[in-house]
């Protein structure tokens, strides 16, 4: 398929697609006018879809520099009456928190869908922090889709109902929805507004005190109504079979759920949760009151589980609750349709169909993912651990988000402390008030641009010492190739300011700053080692494209090794790791020409020089 | 209708979410259901990447324990990796070409032996077929093709339930132009290799 289908596929159609791809299509098919994002697994293949069709779906789209920046920019437009869309990662919604507490207080005009895509099992993560729990913070309505078709139809839902109560939409996916592809039926698109206009309205729009006040009794009054609409919505369905037995879900969960039941013919009612806050509390208390057990099953945290307890509370009922309090599921991690399963057996105590299977009898090695080859990062790390040990310094390493966290890996074991986007600088700042170690800290452009100004105006103005070193490949690489403020080119494909990471960096008042060409491995160490005995913040913009995008293509070289020469140390095996360079079953070393990308570092450390270049012409 | 339940593994850049939406959409335009799950993200920088296919009636596209009717590994020891989704019911076509791990210099676990990855999936499983995928994608034209073998040999597995012109349209429709001759002949010589047999 290709991939402007999502946008021109007639009403009927059906398309193969991706959960993310369908979200895209719902913002085709709900007139969405404004969208922004700041790209993160498992959302960012929205940003990547739009940032190709906004353009000719007559919609606005941006890769904002944040996730604040990127709820306050869809907020503004739901102010001024169009239909906006913003969309991260789980964590991304801790960023934006502080404006996303105060955009549901204050309402929208337009509709406004916030989806948060959350990572169960941390697959591409820090945590698995279920944002269920923001719906509750926050106070706002919360649908939860659990298959691509449901991502779709569920934005047109939502869009319909922020309207309807001026309030924004929260969209809880996870992992195994984002990134689960299934057969679209495509609705007809509708035409969005071009142009909005901010009427104004204070005491609407600027939460200072006394009008915040009022929000808020604005707020609980909306949400009352919209428990009703809730217990009433088609996306809370009941799938009866008389039983005295219930299962409550939602999510990927529903899928699982439904699976193990249809496939073991069990007399088990389901009751899906598609719209799931404000908690359906009439809808749940019909469906559970005859019941004898209900068993709820949601990913990740027990939050229904809880608000039925609540229920059954209210209301004195009889019915047991199994879930992740009495251990029937697991607390954490995604489910499958196997813990399902088990769960179930626990519960229902009857035979249930499994499969026998086994473990492989032969150990199998760990296959982590590695920095590819030729990769800029790789050639930095080797170069400022090399810097610290001629210095025979003690270094600390505090390390960012991006590809280059794999710099935990060994050989390099260049990751010693992280705790989120930007936090490399911030708690440099801290170990530098702390210890007398050296600090060295790593951050990537796009990170440095979405987290990493405020703690480096904090650690010149603080006068703290330590290494930043910032590692600009000229992408967000590790989301999939994505642009960001320090490129002449924005989301939407049209040329736009480059922003200068090293005139930002002057501005703050560095004393320090030095740009350099990262596989030059020599002229680099002696760079890191002023840069280690400077007194104060030094900063280090290492320069170098991603291999990944097109524009990574800078080498004329190729590289070989002598086997005369080559006396078999692996010094460059085992310092570099580079996926290019192997041990044929001969046992000589040898660089695979279809993957080198011809960087040199092999070449310029091998201590025997039997690494050579050959110009490719 | 029973799903048809296909897991695809092998390493990150092998062609592996290209190849399975290629089988996806076949099967759509064929008129089965048909529910996908992939994995992105920081898994792709040269770690383990895997698709799971279920076709026919299914809501959920995570397969059960012991339930893979076709396993298609582009990787040997990855197909071993994924023996706890298969039975003695499942064929298995594997490439016999390994990746090395890149940190399997001074790893405590060794890569195994071909030959011994081999004999323990012909013991788990119904059906092996193991070829050279690496060496048929060269001989077609190009390494890239790897992933069009792969799928060449899995469309000829007795059971595989949407048929070689349904698929071969939707590769047509998934791949760019230019490469099309190549990652025909590419699968074609997977497709010859199972069928011969």
């Amino acid at each position: 398929m290709n991939i402007t289908k999502v946008l021109t596929g007639k009403e009927g159609e059906k398309l193969f697609l991706l959960g993310n791809e369908a979200a895209v299509r719902g913002t085709v098919e709900a007139g969405v006018s404004v969208a922004s994002t700041y790209p993160g697994t498992p959302s960012s293949e929205i940003g990547d879809v739009l940032s190709k069709l906004a353009k000719d779906a007559g919609m606005y789209f941006e890769f904002s520099t944040n996730e604040k920046v990127a709820l306050e920019v869809s907020a503004a437009a739901a102010a001024s009456g169009l239909r906006s869309f913003t969309f991260m990662k789980h964590v991304g919604l801790n960023v934006a928190a502080d404006s996303f507490m105060s955009v549901v207080y204050e309402g929208v005009n337009g509709g406004m869908i916030i989806l948060s895509a959350d990572d169960p099992s941390i697959f591409s993560s820090q945590n698995e922090q279920d944002n269920r729990h923001y719906a509750r913070i926050a106070g706002i309505p919360t649908v939860e889709p659990s298959n691509p078709q449901e991502i779709k139809d569920m934005m047109k839902y939502g869009y319909e109902l922020s309207e309807e109560f001026q309030i924004p939409v929260l969209m809880r996916t996870t992992t195994r929805v984002s990134h689960m592809r299934g057969v679209v039926e495509l609705e007809k698109p509708n035409a969005n507004k071009k142009t909005g206009y901010f009427k104004k309205d204070p005491k609407r729009f600027v939460p200072v005190p006394a009008n915040a006040r009022e929000m808020h009794r604005i707020l609980v009054e909306k949400m009352e109504k919209i428990e009703d609409v809730a217990s009433n919505s088609p996306f809370n369905r009941i799938f009866n079979k008389e039983s005295k037995i219930g299962v409550i879900t939602s999510g990927s969960a529903f899928n699982y759920a439904i699976d193990v039941i249809e496939k073991n013919d069990l007399a088990v009612n389901i009751l899906k949760i598609g719209f799931s806050y404000p908690f359906p509390e009439k809808l749940v208390y019909d469906f559970i009151k005859d019941l004898d057990h209900v068993i709820v099953i949601e990913e990740v945290d027990p939050i229904m589980e809880k608000d039925i307890l609540a229920v059954i509370g209210k209301y004195g009922l009889k019915t047991k609750v199994h879930g992740k309090l009495d251990e029937t599921l697991p607390m954490i991690f995604e489910y499958t349709p196997d813990i399902v399963l088990e769960g179930m057996r626990k519960v229902i105590g009857i035979n249930l169909k499994e499969k026998q299977s086994y473990e492989p009898d032969i150990p199998l090695p760990v296959r982590a993912p590695t920095l590819c080859s030729g990769c800029p990062h790789r050639a930095a790390y080797y170069t400022v651990k090399k810097a610290v040990e001629e210095l025979g310094l003690d270094a600390v390493y505090p390390n960012d988000i991006g590809c280059y966290t794999l710099g935990i890996e060994s050989p390099y074991e260049m990751a010693d402390y992280l705790l989120a986007m930007g936090s490399s600088v911030g708690t440099s700042c801290g170990f530098s008030k702390s210890t007398d170690q050296s600090i060295v800290s790593f951050i990537g452009d796009s990170t440095f641009f979405h987290a990493g100004i405020p703690p480096l105006i904090n650690a010149v103005h603080n006068k703290d010492k330590f290494v930043l070193v910032i590692l600009d490949n000229r992408t967000t690489a590790m989301t999939g190739g994505q642009p960001h403020p320090g490129l002449p080119v924005d989301g939407m494909g049209e040329m736009a300011p480059e922003i200068s990471i090293e005139k930002i960096v002057e501005a703050i008042g560095v004393k320090f700053l030095e740009v350099i060409n990262p596989v030059s491995v020599d002229i680099s160490k002696e760079i890191f080692k002023k840069a280690l005995q400077f007194d104060g913040v030094a900063v280090v913009i290492s320069k170098y494209p991603c291999m990944l995008t097109k524009k990574g293509v800078t080498s004329q070289l190729l590289m070989n090794v002598d086997p005369e020469k080559c006396d078999k140390c692996m010094n460059c095996l085992k310092e570099l790791t580079c996926p290019s360079i192997y041990v044929a079953e001969d046992g000589s070393v040898n660089i695979d020409s279809m993957f080198c990308r011809g960087c040199s570092v092999c070449m310029q450390i091998c201590p025997k020089k039997a690494i050579g270049a050959k110009r490719i012409s | 209708m029973e799903p048809y339940n296909i897991y695809i593994c092998g390493v990150g850049g092998q062609g592996i979410i290209k190849t399975s939406i290629v089988i996806g959409e076949a099967a759509m335009k064929s008129d089965m259901g048909v529910v996908m799950s992939e994995v992105h993200g920081m898994a792709q920088r040269g770690g383990v990447v895997s698709t799971e296919l279920k076709i026919g009636d299914s809501k959920s596209p995570i397969i059960e324990k012991g339930s893979t009717n076709l396993l298609i590994a582009f990787e040997p020891m990855e197909a071993l990796r994924a023996i706890p989704k298969a039975s003695e019911d499942t064929y298995v076509i594997v490439n016999t070409s390994p990746i090395m791990p890149f940190n399997i210099i001074g790893s405590e676990v060794p890569y195994p032996e071909i030959p011994d990855i081999l004999d323990e999936l012909k013991s788990k499983v119904k059906d092996v077929f193991a070829l050279d995928a690496e060496k048929a994608a060269k001989d077609a034209g190009h390494i890239l093709s790897l992933n069009m073998v792969m799928l060449g040999g899995a469309t000829a597995v007795s059971d595989f339930p949407i048929g070689k012109e349904a698929v071969l349209k939707s590769m047509k429709a998934n791949l760019p132009q230019k490469s099309i001759p190549i990652n025909k002949k590419a699968y074609e010589k997977g497709f010859e290799f199972v069928s011969s047999r």
